[in-house]
């Protein structure tokens, strides 16, 4: 007999697409404009229980996708599987054996759902500018949309980190009854000038890049500068001073002295250019400017400190968890205990824990036991 | 009256745990691993919320299921809204708290009715130490030296009813305790109870005129 553990074998996505709002008068979206057909690309893990309530809402962050987790059947040997793969599947923190996990594309991106790279039905060409500016608030009332396309009844949670914390964020003001317990790592109620700057200098490199075009460059030479170089401003910002010290330092990429030139010395310099490199390949220079900007535009300050306050009775509180990290610079912990504190004044049944970790914003998506250990004791603590 | 079983929590505790009444809110500082919590929140019905500085600990209690804020007691408890409890448990914490009688008062702002133990310098192994040898006293409740113990407040039970008259708050209860090393086990002290007890439990309240 063996005594190794038996590994579960890992879950197979699928990517499916939902399509609404096909109708003359669109979907309307917060800021008025009109939007339509829309349609949102998402994958789901696990079994939808009898009740149908066992839903796990995991919300990606702003260049994610619905690729949460597994992998698609047709993925070639040594591909990586979805982006919270240590995180969702049979018997890990989300586990798929109990949660019927969804992810869906957030509304503006290019992973699958309507975003400016979509076709615009009116001139059957790329959206480009075109495309409405769609806020957080949009983004979430589609993903409530979707939810009762699948017959889902109430969430037992919704997670997510960065900008999919300000989803959770406004799923729990938006649709609070819909919510069992809502989970928001990494994030803020609202962009600090620091974040809304770095986002600024990011917009602003893809529009300072002649391919750009207004938006306009489908089927052209795309901005691959422009968008690149935005995605080196941003890496920084998810990464911190420690692991940058500790990964790189001042070391010489392929080299034992300086070039006394631009073609770039330092490892960091030739590790941001390869992270460039890399997004240009797969995301939508103007996916950026929209998400970017929703991002900034987003606020919930108001509106959480309104939350409905708990019945003394009812037995079942909805519950909030609030995760932070040391080395955050992008969302410090002050931001995430602003929000705690809203919670705590509404009598809110909310717990709160930084976590210490040097590498910075981006450290939730990086495979970490403490961070599994509290959202799965805290989704059981549930039920 | 429900009294949890010896090899679950810290004699104290249990005796903490005792007082409270079936289906309260109760706020735990300083709360550890959460064994209070979840003692009372499977056999009182308790709704608890702990707040615990350790990052360690305070994720140890979101794990098994409890609701716990990772932060510094005395700036936590600024942001609940008056009454916000029932009870407001500070458990052996009070003789390490900077401002006792500012976080007192925010404990009974926020709590009806407001728990609080320490142990008691007053203890006649204390007194001994220090009459007879004259060293800074240790023993089993107090096992630090002069220069490493966190315990900047020097606290009687006497001291304790009296601070507690003068900044206006009701002694509901007093319950002197002494227990052992481990403080699994222990037993309550009726008599002499400032030199024979270990620790004092105070359920406390505001006097609240009008």
């Amino acid at each position: 007999m063996t005594t190794e553990a038996i590994q579960p074998a890992p879950l197979t996505a699928v990517k499916q697409h939902y399509t609404f709002a096909e109708g003359p008068e669109g979907l309307v979206l917060e800021s008025g404009a009109r939007l339509g057909p829309v349609t949102l690309a998402y994958e789901t893990y696990g079994t939808l229980n009898a009740a149908r309530d066992n839903v796990i809402l995991v919300a990606h962050a702003f260049s994610g996708d619905s690729h949460a987790a597994g992998y698609y059947p047709g993925d070639p040997e040594g591909e990586k599987p979805g982006w919270w793969d240590f995180m969702i599947g049979p018997g890990k923190g989300i586990d798929t054996d109990k949660f019927f996990v969804v992810c869906p594309n957030i509304l503006g991106s290019c992973m699958g759902s309507t975003g400016p790279s979509s076709l615009n039905p009116a001139t059957d060409a790329p959206y480009g500018l075109d495309f409405p500016m769609m806020t957080i608030g949009d983004i979430v009332s589609t993903q409530k949309t979707l939810m009762d396309h699948l017959g889902i009844r109430r969430l037992h949670g919704v997670v997510g980190g960065s900008v999919g914390g300000m989803q959770v964020l406004e799923w729990c003001v938006r649709y609070p009854q819909f919510l069992r317990s809502a989970v928001a790592i990494a994030t803020t109620m609202r962009h600090s000038a620091l974040a809304i700057a770095f986002n600024e200098i990011a917009r602003q490199s893809i529009m300072a890049d002649p391919n750009w075009n207004k938006g306009n460059y489908y089927g052209g030479s795309k901005p691959d500068m422009g968008l690149a170089v935005a995605r080196m401003v941003g890496h920084v910002t998810y990464l911190s001073d420690e692991a940058m010290r500790r990964k790189f330092g001042r070391k010489l990429q392929d080299k034992e002295t300086f070039s006394f030139g631009f073609d770039g010395d330092f490892q960091i310099e030739s590790y941001l250019r390869h992270q460039g490199t890399k997004f240009v390949n797969r995301f939508d220079a103007n996916s950026v400017l929209y998400i970017t900007k929703a991002s900034d535009y987003f606020d919930v300050v108001e509106r959480m400190g309104k939350i409905e306050r708990p019945s003394k009775k009812n037995s079942e509180k909805r519950k909030y968890l609030v995760i932070s990290y040391t080395s955050d610079w992008l969302y410090p912990t002050y931001q995430a205990k602003e929000l705690v504190q809203t919670l705590k004044r509404s009598d809110q049944d909310v717990s709160f824990c930084e976590i210490e970790a040097d590498c910075g914003h981006d450290a939730f998506l990086i495979p970490d036991e403490r961070l599994t250990t509290l959202i799965r004791g805290f989704f059981d603590g549930l039920s | 009256m429900v009294f949890p079983e010896s090899t679950d929590i810290r004699f104290d505790l249990r005796i903490i745990a005792s007082t409270i009444e079936p289906g309260s809110r109760v706020l735990d500082l300083g709360c550890g691993n959460g064994d209070l919590l979840a003692w009372l929140a499977g056999n009182k019905q308790v709704t608890g919320t702990g707040i615990e500085q350790d990052k360690t600990k305070a994720a140890a209690c979101i794990a098994r299921g409890l609701s716990v804020l990772q932060g510094d007691l005395n700036a936590e408890v600024d942001d609940y809204p008056d009454c916000s409890f029932d009870y407001v448990i500070l458990s052996q914490t009070l003789q390490q708290v900077l401002e006792p009688a500012r976080l007192l008062y925010s404990l009974a702002r926020i709590g009806r009715k407001v728990i609080v133990s320490f142990p008691n310098f007053s203890h006649y192994s204390i007194r001994l130490q220090l009459l007879c040898r004259g060293i800074a006293p240790k023993n089993e409740q107090l096992p630090y030296s002069w220069y490493d113990s966190p315990n900047i407040r020097v606290i009687t039970l006497k001291d304790f009813r009296k601070f507690a008259r003068d900044v206006g708050y009701n002694i509901l209860r007093e319950i002197a305790i002494s227990s052992d090393p481990a403080g699994s086990e222990g037993r309550i002290i009726r008599f002499f109870t400032n030199i024979r007890a270990a620790y004092g439990v105070y359920i406390i309240e505001k006097i609240r005129s009008g």
